[in-house]
């Protein structure tokens, strides 16, 4: 199709029909919600609220600590239970607030302020930060210190990512297809932040309702383009796309400033909107539950802080007996071993898997696909060896820092190994030691 | 321990590709070749072709067996090696000879360094190699029916001129599976098709082996002489099917293709030689040098370079 792109990427099936046609459905919460006080990169939340006291959905219940961090608010009205660890979708007990449901949906006063056309930069971004708003995608990084650069002069491009690569998720599409104003009107409030940037709203070739909706969106929005890119896994990796729109290359240091551009989630856009236009912050997203095993998988907006355990039964309960739950699509997800954990900003989906692919790895036979889908141009094998010989320095020297971890390598490993685990492991390890 | 029941690593999806399909993909891309071969060479093909391939999954089941490996004789790569040896044989020459050539290969070649992805030089091409240094007299008695012992192409070396329609058609005399380079051509382009092989090697080897022999063999762009030389000897299935061969190949893009390159030249100057199976000596020549090329060829990663600035369309 000509569309300029990255060379690599593998592409899995995509699933997506279970759920691609499925509205965006409203669920109300049945259990306790339980806010964990880090959904995000950076510092602990501070909780503002006391055991026993009556919040209002809306409200602010732990308030952003230190400058890269975010606050948490309440998404249903309700007396707070408890503060104390939970386990969490990473697996780790953290902190949470934990606020039984009145089932009121009572609604803290929304925020009054300016129309956003008269505010000054400066308070665009607070209002972004009070709204609690993160990186929806996945990563979880305060969206008001990724908008707070430099020179804003230098950000040429402003990228909406509506590629959602992952093979099943659907979330991110029904939101441009049912609500493309909204999307185009959030883009047009970040964009108020960079005088020269265009902003441009990056889909892969299979979503071609989005692509048709988007476009009417943007009509009489000179700042905004629509760009469709080839459906390929990992198009949405922040770094890729930035190549695909700018054929620029950055490297794992490098911030997507560097390159001129602000890379944004479809739902962290919705949110940006939600929190001018509304005057509301972040309480709900949108959430793909499906899976083979459901028996109606659907797309819900679900409140955050409400537990995963809830939302098989919102779609209909079981048709197959689950072998395995994974927090997020299949390629990148997070398996859960245990459902009940909070639905937190940065979780996009539930795969509910009829199947659990374990394969006993068997020996390499040096056939060089990993190599030729990486990404990143890295030899996969050589690296995951060395990464089992605790080899730092050779590690280093092959590039081993730069992995994405996407995946692409164990996707097509024919004999089965799990190469982006271990060269992960190995990555995470050393970045830990403050190495780069 | 209730965590162990789940995959827990990413991806949690799969592609379809095993190393055993792929092995039996090989099979069937070969497939061809072995029909023609035993359809025009007789039963005692099919023999041949058989002993090879049973005594090459056997010697590798009897190693992992004995040696307490795990057993990965069922992933086929073995019946591959022997098919491919069986491929480069003489019809004539004694089945006795397909054996010892086959426990060489797996044994010694393959076995010996670590198994499937650990062996430094193509199983099938050593064994074959073995026999040729052993027997060469009877190895290179291709005399079938009316024809003699020498190939087409021998005698193209001695200086004869001939024609090189049987050559890529397959009705000659030649090594079982050898002859017919459209059946061994139908098979690799069932496996480019699937992705299992890629042109790179192929065409980096045709390319080098006959701009070499253009360039340095005195005849010009003479193109029989030129088809004759890439038809026969082997090269066609050498150059498809084992200088392809994942293990004895380098893994880097670039690598590749200097490998494809060498092994091209390296052919060529051999034929130049009078040496009829050139590309045997060149692909294991080649093997040799691969750690070197992929160490010599390591990519530069993503974001690595110095930022290509492309101006907005």
């Amino acid at each position: 199709m000509g569309h300029m792109t990255f060379r690599g990427g593998v592409f899995p099936h995509r699933r997506k029909r279970f759920t691609r046609d499925g509205e965006l459905e409203e669920y109300l919460p049945k259990g306790d919600l339980v806010y964990p006080l880090l959904q995000h990169i950076g510092g602990m939340a501070v909780p503002v609220t006391e055991v026993g006291e009556r919040v209002l959905e809306g409200q602010m219940i732990a308030k952003a600590s230190g400058d890269i961090s975010a606050p948490v608010h309440a998404s249903v009205s309700g007396i707070v239970r408890a503060i104390e660890p939970r386990k969490t979708v990473s697996g780790k007990q953290i902190p949470c607030i934990v606020v039984e449901n009145d089932g009121e949906y009572e609604q803290y006063p929304a925020t009054e302020m300016k129309p956003w056309k008269e505010q000054e930069p400066g308070e665009k971004i607070r209002r972004i930060r009070d709204a609690g708003i993160v990186g929806m995608g996945g990563a979880g990084f305060p969206t008001h210190v990724k908008l707070s650069v430099r020179n804003p002069k230098k950000i040429r491009y402003v990228i909406v990512n509506g590629t959602e690569c992952e093979p099943y998720m659907t979330s991110d599409y029904r939101r441009m297809v049912e609500e493309p104003e909204h999307l185009a009107e959030g883009l047009e409030i970040v964009l108020s932040l960079f005088e020269r940037a265009v902003g441009i709203i990056a889909l892969e070739d299979n979503k071609r309702d989005a692509v048709t909706a988007l476009q009417l969106a943007v009509l009489h929005e000179p700042r905004i383009e629509v760009r469709v890119f080839e459906t390929k896994y990992p198009q949405g990796s922040e770094r890729m796309l930035i190549y695909s729109v700018t054929g620029k290359e950055i490297d794992s240091t490098q911030l997507p400033e560097e390159a001129g551009c602000i890379v944004l989630n479809v739902e962290t856009v919705c949110a940006v909107r939600q929190a001018f236009l509304e005057g509301r912050p972040v309480t709900r997203r949108a959430i793909t539950v499906t899976g083979k095993a459901l028996k109606s998988p659907k797309n819900l907006l679900v409140r955050l802080g409400t537990s995963f355990a809830e939302l098989p039964e919102a779609a209909g309960g079981f048709a197959r007996e689950p072998k395995k739950f994974v927090c997020g699509g299949p390629m990148r997800g997070v398996a859960l071993p245990d459902l009940d954990v909070p639905v937190i900003k940065t979780s996009a989906g539930l795969l509910c898997m009829s199947r659990d692919y374990l394969f006993k790895p068997t020996a390499c036979i040096r056939c060089g696909a990993c190599m030729e889908v990486c990404p990143i141009r890295l030899l996969p094998v050589r690296l995951a060896e060395l990464a089992a010989a605790d080899k730092e320095e050779e590690f280093r020297r092959l590039h081993g820092m730069e992995c994405l971890g996407c995946g692409s390598c164990s996707y097509v490993c024919p004999a089965r190994r799990a190469l982006a685990p271990t060269i992960q492991g190995m990555r995470k390890k050393l970045l830990a030691q403050g190495k780069r | 321990m209730e965590e162990k029941k789940y995959g827990w690593t990413f991806p949690h999806v799969k592609g379809t590709m095993s190393t055993a399909n792929i092995m039996r993909m090989v099979l069937l891309a070969l497939l061809p070749a072995a029909v023609f071969g035993v359809v025009f060479f007789g039963l005692k093909a099919f023999w041949h072709i058989l002993i090879c391939v049973v005594t090459c999954m056997l010697t590798e089941f009897v190693f992992e067996a004995f040696t307490d490996r795990p057993l990965a004789v069922t992933d086929c790569s073995a019946a591959v090696t022997g098919l491919l040896l069986a491929f480069m044989m003489p019809v004539g020459a004694p089945l006795w000879m397909g054996i010892l050539g086959s426990v060489f290969a797996i044994a010694v070649i393959k076995m010996a360094f670590g198994g499937i992805g650990k062996n430094r030089l193509n199983p099938a091409l050593s064994g074959y190699c073995l026999l040729l240094l052993l027997f060469s007299d009877t190895m290179r008695d291709y005399s079938i029916r009316d024809m003699g012992s020498s190939t087409l192409l021998g005698r193209l070396l001695q200086g004869e001129t001939v024609d090189p329609l049987p050559m890529i058609l397959g009705n000659t005399n030649g090594g079982i599976g050898q002859t017919s380079t459209i059946a061994i051509v139908a098979g690799a382009i069932l496996l480019l098709s699937f992705g299992i092989i890629r042109l790179r090697i192929p065409l980096a080897g045709t390319f080098a082996f006959l701009l070499t022999l253009t360039v340095f063999g005195g005849r010009g762009f003479d193109q029989l002489w030129l088809t004759t030389q890439l038809c026969g000897g082997g090269f066609v299935l050498g150059i498809w099917f084992m200088a392809e061969d994942y293990t004895t190949s380098p893994v880097t893009r670039s690598g590749q293709l200097v490998y494809g390159v060498l092994i091209g030249i390296l052919a060529a100057a051999m034929r130049l030689k009078g040496i009829e199976e050139a590309i045997v000596y060149a692909i294991l020549l080649a093997n040799l040098t691969t750690p070197l090329i992929e160490k010599m060829t390591v990519p530069m990663a993503f974001g690595q370079r110095k930022m290509i600035k492309i101006s907005k369309d």
